[in-house]
């Protein structure tokens, strides 16, 4: 199919946007960093939005609710903790 | 309304990048949370929006439910902040486990909006399976991290251990490889759930071997295992803003995988494998060097008396509890005139960047923290070299002697300073369980104790007056 190729492309282009921005990332900063990627990636929320909510069979529904209460516990957490960290750098 | 989810799409992706980008320097980082944040609104907003979705009270329940258990997960104490980490790479496996194992039976069921191409296919058997095996596993690591009794702390290896987990990991692939081929055949239901059920074993077979000391490897790794099956589930809901998150978190968890790979001297396919972590105790050397005690008043005079003083924390600085009484000593010795810089290992306490993270809880401006590889070249001027609670990153034996297990592992020149005072807590060898060297070298002298009461002493030996 056409979107194969052209889902493939962003993932290259993606991946290498991600080495390119995270390799200058502070390295005073890599444990804000990682809970700060994680919270971004929880972005399969909107796939969990879909299954949970859309007229699907009941089983789906709750597969897809317990995935939305996943990802939306990172999103929360995720951001919370690195503002909370980021917060504690300061300079003299 | 096609529309705005496109544009919305856009516009996420673009904050995506900028929060990222931001995070090059702390004075702007916290713009990048905000950047965040107003991405994954944008994002949530414009899918919720849309016309199929109608069950509205189950996704505001499950929103509920994860600011009720997100909140109090984001107040944990900072020496925590690992085990909450692999908590989240769990989270972040399952949900997209649980969204693959849907989707499979939603198109089974003939229900499904996607046409399912065999890329498709092999692009949902990926995400169960990396989504489930980042499920176990990092819950295994944040059980490990956390010390929950019944996860052994230890490595546990058996004969042909990567025998049974590739074996695991190659059924699992062959049966995905069979319902790529056969997607209609009456047994691919129950393979796709053996696929699932073989994955959460992989996970947990994955960690057990994994010591302690591997946690900030084990930690990257799985982080990018998580950004992978965010990615494989963009492939298969076909959305460009997935596959993008995705991709930056996995590139993230790919470059700190490296970075940590490097500090430990380990290769990278050493470590997909897992056969690592498996930290024999050397054989004693032939002959036993004996310690040499300092007291206290000793130690704040070398300390008074030095121009530049480096100091190196470990993780057991934080286990003691040691970080405010560390700034005590920081500012009563920078007000003396005093240089004081931090080196910092990059494998320092559990996770990358942890130690970084714990000494600006205790304020301790991070202009001070200065990384190994800058640090070292300065070592051999420094008059004092103060270990606090780190052993093996200042081991001397990591450089030439081959028969420890961190032979080759770049450490921090400790036992180049002109005098070394190490705080050690009891006369026990350190986490990979090896002697350290530097403890009985000829200008090293010893402080032993509990980090924090060791350092509440030094502090007032400069406060009382003690010395002028």
């Amino acid at each position: 199919m056409t979107d194969f190729g052209s889902m493939l492309f962003v993932f290259v282009l993606a991946t290498f946007i991600g080495l390119g921005v995270i390799r200058r990332v502070s390295r005073l900063l890599y444990t804000p960093l990682m809970s700060l990627t994680n919270a971004i990636s929880a972005i399969a929320v909107v796939g969990s939005i879909v299954v949970a909510g859309a007229d699907h069979p009941l089983a789906i529904r709750i597969l897809g609710a317990v995935a939305l209460f996943a990802s939306m516990t990172n999103i929360v957490s995720g951001f919370m903790i690195t503002d909370r960290m980021l917060k504690m750098f300061k300079k003299q | 309304m096609h529309l705005i989810g496109e544009l919305s799409a856009v516009l996420a992706t673009a904050l995506f990048i900028f929060a990222l980008y931001w995070m090059n320097d702390p004075k702007t980082a916290r713009r990048g949370v905000i950047a965040g944040i107003v991405g994954m609104t944008v994002a949530v907003v414009a899918t919720w929006i849309q016309p199929e979705i109608i069950h509205h009270g189950w996704i505001i329940g499950a929103i509920v439910l994860g600011f009720a258990v997100g909140v109090p997960l984001s107040r944990v104490p900072l020496t925590a902040v690992p085990q909450r980490t692999a908590l989240s790479h769990a989270f972040g496996g399952l949900a997209a486990g649980l969204v693959g194992m849907a989707e499979f039976f939603l198109w089974k069921g003939g229900s499904s909006s996607v046409a399912m191409t065999p890329f498709r296919m092999s692009a949902l058997g990926a995400e169960v399976i990396l989504g489930f095996l980042t499920f176990t596993g990092s819950l295994m690591a944040a059980g490990k991290l956390q010390e929950v009794k019944w996860i052994p702390q230890r490595p546990v290896t058996y004969p042909g251990q990567n025998f049974v987990n590739i074996g695991v990991l190659l059924v699992a692939v062959g049966l995905g490889v069979a319902v790529v081929l056969n997607p209609g055949a009456p047994w691919a239901g129950q393979a796709f759930i053996a696929i699932a059920a073989l994955a959460l074993i992989f996970g947990v077979l994955l960690i057990i071997p994994i010591g302690g000391a591997d946690m900030p490897t084990v930690i990257s790794i799985l982080n990018a295992y998580a950004g992978l099956s965010a990615v494989a589930m963009g492939f298969v809901l076909d959305s460009k803003l997935l596959v993008t998150a995705g991709a930056l978190d996995g590139s993230s968890g790919l470059i700190l995988s490296i970075i940590m790979c490097r500090a430990m001297n380990r290769s990278f396919t050493n470590v997909l494998f897992g056969a690592f972590g498996k930290a024999q105790p050397a054989l004693a050397a032939g002959e036993q060097k004996e310690w040499k005690q300092e007291t206290v008043e000793g130690a704040a005079q070398l300390l008074e008396q030095a121009r530049t003083v480096v100091i190196i924390p470990g993780y057991g600085m934080a286990v003691a509890q040691a970080q405010l009484k560390v700034r005590e000593l920081y500012d009563a010795l920078t007000k003396r005139g005093v240089t004081v810089k931090f080196a910092i290992h990059p494998v320092a306490g559990r996770m990358p960047g942890h130690m970084n993270v714990l000494l600006a809880e205790a304020n301790i401006p991070y202009s001070a923290l200065v990384e190994m590889d800058e640090i070292n070249p300065e070592m051999p001027q420094t008059d004092v070299a103060l270990v606090l609670g780190a052993n093996d990153v200042v081991n001397p034996a990591a450089r030439y002697n081959k028969s420890t297990p961190i032979y080759g592992m770049p450490i921090i020149d400790a036992d180049k300073a002109k005098t070394v005072l190490a705080v050690k807590r009891s006369k026990k060898p350190g986490f990979a369980g090896i002697d350290n060297e530097l403890y009985v070298g000829d200008n090293t002298w010893m402080l032993f104790g509990d980090a924090k009461a060791v350092l509440s002493d030094l502090v007032k030996q400069f406060g009382s007056g003690g010395i002028h």
